[in-house]
């Protein structure tokens, strides 16, 4: 039987998908650059289902990748350069078990981050990791991408927060992992942009919600006095819960949509600080900022601890990529760190990349940690326009390695950054990241072409130059 | 690549589309099946693949997701790049509606909106052929026939009519408030807020009446269009919009609804001609005039504990949401417990309740729970097809709850 009809015998009508509409709706996810045609969709209820997904794709040699919400920036749940099943997660979003007494929860992959930590408000509980898309994307897909935010500078990223998971591995054996069992294949798997198996369980670490919370929103006249700014927060000592800088475009952009956040726009930057924790450690570290913000005093500066004010102001920042639309019909958002120390000078080299390609560049980012995500926008449409906006992204992000840093923060490198991934490793590197992946996927069946180049699309002779991280070489 | 001359401006709509997602969560069918066919982003792509030529226009598939959509338009609220997706809908199921025009489908939808919803004297036939199958109780005994879907659905959708004289229509001329007049205003009066609810709009006509209105009930106006233009038959729209913009004429301040779903389509006009956007530029739903002319409420306390939904039409469509609220706050005696989820579609989307029962029926039934959630004795809205639909969901689960008209609350307070 061909492996269709044993799809179509398996799961009832609905729950496989091969008509030319869905197909066309699930050929990208939130890096429409990318796209192709899925071979079908199929929608699992329960981790048996997707094992039984699993071992049918190894029995016919049909290549599969997992999808949640769809929200991801880097390609990471497009369907691959051969027939590639959708295995649809988002219907699997069952809250399977809260013990607020442990602190954890246990959901399926397909919950939304914002339904978990709205879910548990009354526990006085929430789950820190918060992706501006938070309100839309999915908590596995936030595991398989280790995915950050805006409250990752204090709080870690998705893998700090991860305790245990259920993975159906690539040749469709069901395994559990649990933190502190041996050598951590669960640091392992969190992060592993769906190439290893698929997510079917999670279960997640919970922190107090914090019992105080003070959010500032500085306007400045440029980019610079804001970087300026950062710096003497981060040298101070003092743990903001989030550090946010955005540009004069950006701010016009979200000030014009329904995420309008009333961010002043004559400013060139503004830049959002928040404090959160005890009253006590906030009340001590509010004293350092006002000191800080009153050495180069900002243009406009309010600060505010009323829940509804602050959601106001961080509206304009978590609708900023998709107020891009405003600006082109496609968006190219980059996702580079550089060391915090450089960030004034690598914006300002970053805008002349612009510049010099002609593409339309802002910049939103998290000010923190170094993160930074430069978007280019442009019209896809044209093959001169997407050239041009794919070149700058390559000379931003080999300039972001260049400077010490790297080519991506938390957008994962997915099918976007496969040719990237030389600027940072050297072949030896990249020869153990395909042996780890062989060791969980050794048919390569599992979202193929995706997070480690494979020959083709890794040049040999120019990732010589990468310097190499794994050990000597 | 070029688009069908036809869908040109759908195209130009879809563009502003990055794909970031963000309306998803805001959609009712996705949140009900998660497919990415039934969210916005999935249609907008459909759509501009449609425009680009990667799907045909005969493809049976791209039907499904067109027709589930409720239209409630959410995701406009949603979207941080402004896309104007209702239009974008109307236009591509406009284009797809004239290659389906022949299926009996089409056919038996046109002529039900042409003789019972667009011509008056057919739509009060059938109210009137409904009240006396009501007072028969051939209604109860009609669940056992093989009626069409769509045909049974509409009969359990429809409440105890009032009897006739409650439900004659407004008298039409000129009504003239007791005190000094602050505005002159005309008064829509609709087709289902006329023949199922005329105790609204009779609210409606006291309360603009005490508010200082000259009030103008015009004759010869109509439906308004909207049930065509949303089913993709827009020319057959265009003769109801002619006949109200000439109905109303130029000297009003403004022309008064209380049915939101008339309203937002009313401020649509201006896209037909020059001419129908003066018009449409006077259109004020009801709350938001009285809020705009500064609302004098009644002495009468109104010991409602009561919960205020708000129709798609009236936040995502027209933008109003704190108006009613603030009105509802001036009304002695009034407690207003909050919804969760107050925004989101109760399934009712103009037809879509007759037509797509399944989906209409869970969005309906989340949109119950949070009524009885929140404790309220009588749900608010302002919209008749909200009224029907929130209606047949509490009866279906035997709840005391009333549903009312925003216009009845107000009114009682004098």
């Amino acid at each position: 039987m061909d492996f269709l009809a044993s799809l179509l015998r398996r799961f009832p009508q609905g729950r496989v998908l091969v008509d030319t509409a869905s197909k066309l709706a699930y050929e990208c996810d939130g890096f429409p650059l990318h796209r192709r045609l899925p071979l079908a969709i199929v929608v699992p209820r329960s981790t048996e289902d997707v094992r039984d997904i699993v071992k049918l794709c190894n029995e016919h040699g049909i290549a599969f990748v997992a999808r949640g919400a769809g929200t991801g920036l880097s390609g990471g749940a497009t369907p691959g350069d051969r027939p590639t099943v959708v295995i649809a997660l988002a219907g699997m979003r069952e809250f399977v078990r809260f013990d607020p007494d442990d602190r954890v929860a246990v959901v399926q992959p397909g919950l939304v981050n914002l339904d978990l930590s709205v879910a548990i408000l009354d526990s006085g509980l929430c789950f820190a990791p918060d992706p501006s898309s938070q309100k839309a994307c999915t908590l596995g897909g936030n595991v398989a991408e280790n995915s950050g935010g805006p409250h990752c500078f204090k709080y870690g990223m998705t893998t700090d927060h991860v305790v245990g998971v259920t993975i159906v591995t690539a040749d469709g054996t069901i395994r559990r992992l649990q933190e502190g069992d041996g050598a951590d294949l669960l640091g392992l798997v969190t992060g592993h942009e769906g190439t290893f198996g698929i997510l079917t369980e999670l279960e997640l670490r919970l922190v107090p919600a914090p019992e105080k919370i003070r959010t500032w929103l500085a306007a400045y006249r440029d980019m610079s006095a804001a970087c300026r700014a950062v710096s003497r927060i981060v040298g101070s000592g003092v743990v903001p819960a989030a550090l946010e800088i955005l540009d004069e475009l950006t701010i016009r952009a979200v000030e014009a949509s329904v995420y309008a956040a009333g961010y002043p726009q004559d400013a060139g930057a503004v830049l959002l600080i928040e404090l959160d924790g005890s009253r006590l450690a906030v009340d001590t570290d509010t004293a350092v900022i006002e000191a800080i913000l009153a050495e180069e005093p900002p243009l406009t500066l309010e600060a505010t601890e009323d829940a509804e004010q602050r959601t106001r102001l961080w509206k304009g920042r978590k609708g900023a990529f998709g107020a891009m639309g405003r600006l082109a019909p496609d968006l190219y958002v980059l996702d580079g760190v550089v060391p915090r120390s450089k960030l004034e000078r690598v914006l300002r080299e970053i805008c002349e990349i612009g510049r010099t390609h002609e593409v339309t560049l802002s910049n939103v980012f998290h000010a923190g940690d170094g993160n930074l995500h430069p978007n280019l926008s442009f019209d896809g449409r044209d093959p001169i326009q997407r050239a041009r906006a794919l070149e700058a992204g390559r000379e931003i992000l080999a300039l972001c390695v260049r400077e010490g840093g790297s080519i991506s923060g938390e957008h994962g490198v997915g099918s976007e950054k496969l040719e990237h991934m030389e600027f940072m490793f050297a072949p030896h590197d990249i020869e153990i990241f395909r042996g780890v992946k062989a060791c969980f996927d050794p048919k390569a069946l599992c979202n193929p072409h995706k997070a480690i180049p494979t020959g083709t699309s890794c040049k040999e002779g120019a990732s010589a130059k990468a310097p190499g991280v794994l050990g000597a070489r | 690549m070029t688009a069908p001359p036809d869908l040109q401006r759908a195209y130009k709509a879809s563009l502003d589309c990055v794909h970031c997602g963000l309306c998803l969560p805001s959609c009712p069918t996705y949140a009900t099946t998660t497919n990415e066919t039934d969210s916005p982003r999935g249609r907008i792509y459909l759509m501009r693949a449609l425009a680009e030529g990667r799907i045909d226009i005969d493809d049976k598939s791209l039907r499904g997701p067109l027709d589930r959509c409720l239209g409630c338009r959410a995701c406009e609220s949603a979207c941080p790049s402004g896309v104007r997706y209702g239009e974008l809908l109307e236009e591509t199921r406009e284009a797809i509606g004239r290659v389906d025009d022949h299926t009996w489908r089409r056919r038996a939808l046109r002529s039900w909106l042409d003789r019972f919803i667009a011509h008056p004297r057919g739509h009060r036939l059938s109210m009137s052929l409904l009240a006396t199958t009501q007072r028969l109780r051939l209604d109860r005994a009609s669940r056992a026939l093989p009626l069409p879907g769509p045909m049974r659905r509409s009969l359990e959708l429809m409440p105890k009519l009032a009897p006739s004289r409650e439900r004659r229509p407004l008298e039409t001329g000129i009504h003239e408030p007791k005190g000094p007049v602050r505005a002159t205003v005309g008064l829509f009066t609709g087709c289902m807020m006329e023949t199922v609810f005329g105790r609204v709009n009779r609210a409606l006509l006291s309360i603009l009446l005490e508010n200082g209105c000259r009030v103008h009930v015009p004759a010869g106006q109509g439906c308004c269009g909207a049930l065509h233009v949303h089913a993709g038959l827009r020319e057959r729209a265009r003769p109801l919009v002619d006949a109200n913009i000439a109905a109303f004429g130029k000297d009003l301040d403004a022309i008064i609804l209380d049915s939101a779903g008339c309203g937002s389509a009313m401020k649509e006009y201006g896209h037909w001609h020059e001419g129908a956007a003066a018009f449409a530029n006077k259109v004020r739903d009801m709350s938001e005039f009285l809020d705009e002319l500064g609302f004098v409420p009644g002495t009468k306390r109104v010991e409602y504990s009561a919960c205020y939904d708000d129709p798609c039409h009236l936040c995502h469509g027209q933008g109003i949401r704190s108006a009613p609220r603030s009105l509802l706050a001036a009304i002695p005696g009034l407690t207003l417990k909050p919804l969760s989820r107050p925004e989101d579609c109760c399934g009712s989307a103009g037809i879509y309740n007759l037509v797509q029962a399944d989906l209409a029926d869970s969005i309906l039934g989340r949109k119950i729970d949070d009524i009885t959630r929140s404790g309220a004795d009588v749900c608010i809205t302002a919209n008749p097809g909200c009224m029907l639909q929130i209606e047949m969901g509490l009866r279906r689960r035997g709840s005391k709850v009333r549903v009312l008209h925003i216009a009845e609350v107000l009114a009682a307070s004098y």
